[in-house]
């Protein structure tokens, strides 16, 4: 028996573009578009309770010390300075390009993947900063100082590799990184004869 | 010579609207991917300080978030005006914050545990008295790796 094809009925289909129009508004509400960005820092280990705080043995040339007071002012190694001029003397400071006296000691080193190269293993970043200061100018002064790592890193590269930093590979990244190592020493918070 | 128009009433053709859901459930799909669900409601008002060195915070589930700020309208009777300090969805002390994180940090994977991300995600009016409490109690809780939350400075 011959069996008369029968026809599907068709189904409407029109309302579907106004429930997909829905769910996307509804996505579009309930979710936020920000992509997380910040400021990436590492803290350093936690001092043991018992622990005796270790005359530190850092030459005065080795260490630059950027003051913050509560009305946001620097003082960077006994000067005012505005935090505009910090990235090119923390530059200077850290890559100590003259070999000058009152600037960090340099130290001839192998490094893998660089060879031998002159640096200021010894250099150390000290910000201190007032109960008072305010965050903003706190992560100025911080995002200048990381800027200034940065900075140096990227200007090596491409000397020596005619590449960004973010070009190159991990291991010479890593090589780099020793060359500059990111030294930014924050103070145990004193209380500078506050209300506490 | 010109052509001589019919006088006839044309149709308007219909436009065929038969792949516009497939068209709109492809934004909703890119949407969905880009965006994610917010993580809390806001009791406090923030506004992110400015920086230029930022990075993206990588992965979603390694991060926790600690919000700094002044209190939004609705709770300002209850709690003032003074800077505050939010955990998930609640008010916070600086001294809860060791727990927290000691209790975040057990719920994730015994491989990531070491990798946690705090966000601390703080008004740009704050003083750093506050700051300076909460990462002595990060230090002490052994969160080591902070990302302070910042946008993209467009000029000086």
């Amino acid at each position: 028996m011959e069996r008369k094809k029968r026809k599907v009925p068709e189904i409407n289909a029109s309302s579907m573009a106004d429930i997909s129009f829905l769910l996307l508004i509804f996505f579009l509400v309930t979710t936020s578009m920000s992509v997380d960005k910040g400021l990436s820092r590492r803290l350093p280990q936690p001092l043991p309770p018992d622990a005796e705080v270790e005359a530190t043995k850092i030459k005065e040339r080795d260490i630059f010390v950027v003051k913050i007071n509560s009305m946001n002012q620097l003082l960077v190694e006994g000067k005012e300075m505005n935090v505009r001029n910090l990235r090119a003397a923390a530059k200077e400071f850290i890559e100590n390009p003259e070999n000058a006296d009152n600037l960090p000691v340099k130290f001839q080193e192998e490094i893998p993947g660089l060879g031998l190269v002159e640096y200021t293993k010894d250099h150390v970043i000290s910000v201190q900063n007032d109960v008072d200061t305010q965050y903003q100018a706190y992560l100025e002064v911080q995002n200048e100082l990381v800027a200034a790592y940065n900075e140096l890193r990227n200007e090596y590269a491409m000397k020596r590799f005619g590449k960004t930093y973010s070009e190159l590979d991990e291991d010479t990244q890593k090589a780099i990184q020793k060359l500059y190592p990111q030294k930014i020493s924050e103070a145990e918070p004193k209380n500078y004869g506050g209300n506490k | 010579m010109a052509k001589i128009r019919k006088s006839e009433k044309r149709d308007m053709p219909t436009i065929n609207t038969a792949s516009l859901p497939d068209i709109i459930f492809m934004l909703l799909f890119f949407f969905m991917t880009v965006t994610s669900i917010k993580e809390v409601t806001y009791k406090v008002r923030f506004i992110p300080p400015e920086a230029t060195e930022l990075q993206k915070l990588e992965k979603k589930s390694l991060v926790r978030y600690i919000y700094i700020g002044t209190p939004t309208e609705e709770y300002r009777k209850a709690y003032g005006s003074e800077t505050r300090i939010q955990l998930d969805d609640a008010f916070a002390d600086v001294s809860q914050i060791e727990d927290f994180i000691v209790r975040e940090r057990e719920s994730m994977d015994e491989d990531e545990k070491n990798l946690m991300t705090v966000s601390i995600k703080a008004d740009k009016d704050t003083r750093m008295g506050i700051i300076a409490d909460l990462k002595q109690a990060l230090r002490r809780a052994y969160a080591l790796k902070i990302s302070y939350a910042a946008v993209e400075r467009t000029s000086y």
